[in-house]
């Protein structure tokens, strides 16, 4: 009894001092102000710094390599916390910006060219002649962008077999938009004006026979724009967020309802 | 020598950690997403399982023994390899950041491994001298990390097939598992000690 327990507490103590001992050997020193810094990101790892992950960033801003404003999620907060914890004045703020789907063609709109049973990931199907519908730049939509959000701000809708964006969660880091083999997914205003939710550059008749609702480049939206904002580029209506005022008149008189 | 292969074939395919004793169930479960992660995990505990053979056994003859405590030796083995893991994870971090990173989370959790408590009172039941425990340590682990390898790569192919919706996630992966474990059952018998 005695013996057993004299030799346990001496494991235990000499464990201990050996530990001990190599904490404070072995320490190794880190600024105090990465940890803070790290401390008040969101923590997401989503990469849209140019960073690893939230901790990488932390470290490059410490060492003043890196913008403190470079946090596209965090936006204007958690900037203005870094600059306060490593006493730097703040920079001018990039616009905030979130995910935008440029494509209406759901199940019911655009057409398919075939019955697609294979992975069910929009890089895998757009590995075989571009994917199954018949628009060559519409969305996919198995998904591979909700996958990759970590934000939690995109989900299928299942019955249009399109992406459903929630805009206010949306930070804007642009995963998505990287991920989405497409490039359909934009990042845009969180400003509200009318956007033109069409992708496809093709002409007017190969659109009228791939969809219901792509832009066909007729450009009655560049006509009616009262204030010029609304040029024509490869056969699809491009608006200037600049010049618009947001009176709703191209999305009234779009005869496709691609504006919204 | 030829009762060190021995050893260590029986460790690694014979009587494998994972997938016939079925130690160290919740890493094999846990960090079996990727093949990289669970490469990690493997080298991770490959190294302590090593020396944690080393000290226990050093611990059990020269102090256990003497003072007649083997009943204690559960006891004495936690505490050591609590202690022995905290300080490899100082040492990891001191020596190569690196490692660390690649390591990560694993490295502590290792501390509450079955698997290597298993190991420590299996080289003390089977009455292993000090190079045949390390030796045992060693095939144990790398039948570990084997397991680990193995379901990862069957589970990073299941993520891109249509499992029946009941069957999602853990579910097809415990499947995978059983009969990845009786597919090792094959082995029973090759190798007695």
């Amino acid at each position: 009894m005695f013996e057993a327990t004299l030799t346990l507490a001496g494991l235990g103590l000499l464990f201990g001092g050996v530990l001990a001992l190599a904490s404070k050997k072995l320490a190794v020193k880190v600024d105090p102000r990465i940890e803070s810094v790290n401390h008040c990101l969101p923590g997401a790892n989503c990469g849209a710094c140019g960073y690893g992950g939230c901790f990488q960033f932390a470290e490059a801003a410490t060492r003043g390599e890196a913008p403190v404003s470079a946090c596209i999620p965090g936006g204007c907060e958690v900037s203005q916390e870094v600059a306060e914890i490593l006493g730097l004045g703040l920079e001018e703020q990039a616009e905030r910006r979130a995910a935008a789907l440029l494509c209406l063609g759901d199940r019911d709109k655009t057409r398919v060219k075939f019955d697609y049973d294979g992975v069910q990931d929009c890089k895998a199907a757009v590995l075989f002649d571009g994917g199954f519908k018949a628009c060559p730049f519409a969305c996919v939509g198995l998904g591979t962008c909700a996958r990759s959000c970590p934000f939690d701000a995109i989900r299928m809708d299942d019955k249009k077999g399109l992406p459903l964006i929630d805009r206010g969660k949306c930070t804007g880091c642009g995963i998505c938009a990287r991920e989405c083999p497409k490039d359909v997914i934009a990042l845009t205003s969180l400003k509200e004006s009318p956007t033109v939710l069409c992708n496809s550059t093709a002409k007017g008749k190969e659109v009228r026979a791939q969809c219901d609702i792509g832009c066909i480049g007729c450009g009655i939206c560049v006509k009616k724009c009262p204030e010029e904002a609304i040029t024509m580029e490869k056969n699809l209506a491009l608006i200037d967020k600049e010049k618009c005022t947001n009176c709703g008149i191209c999305v009234e008189k779009c005869p496709r309802d691609c504006i919204l | 020598m030829g009762n060190l292969l021995a050893i260590i074939l029986l460790a690694v395919l014979v009587d494998n950690f994972v997938l016939i004793r079925f130690f160290g169930i919740c890493p094999f479960l846990g960090v079996s997403r990727k093949v990289d992660t669970s490469l990690g995990m493997g080298m991770a505990v490959t190294f302590v399982m090593t020396m944690a053979s080393l000290v226990t056994w050093l611990i059990y003859h020269f102090l256990l023994v003497p003072f007649e405590l083997e009943y204690l030796r559960t006891v004495a083995f936690i505490l050591v390899i609590a202690s022995l893991v905290q300080l490899v994870e100082m040492v990891v971090q001191k020596v190569s950041p690196a490692l660390n990173r690649a390591l990560g989370i694993f490295l502590p959790l290792i501390t509450t491994n079955c698997a290597v408590l298993a190991l420590a009172i299996l080289n003390i039941q089977n009455d292993f001298n000090l190079l045949q425990s390390i030796v045992y340590a060693f095939g144990a682990a790398i039948g570990f990390t084997l397991a680990l390898v193995l379901i990862a790569g069957m589970r990073e192919r299941l993520e891109l097939v249509t499992v029946p919706k009941p069957f999602r996630g853990s579910g097809i992966a415990l499947i995978t598992a059983g009969i990845l474990s009786i597919a090792f059952m094959g082995f029973r018998g090759m190798i007695a000690l």
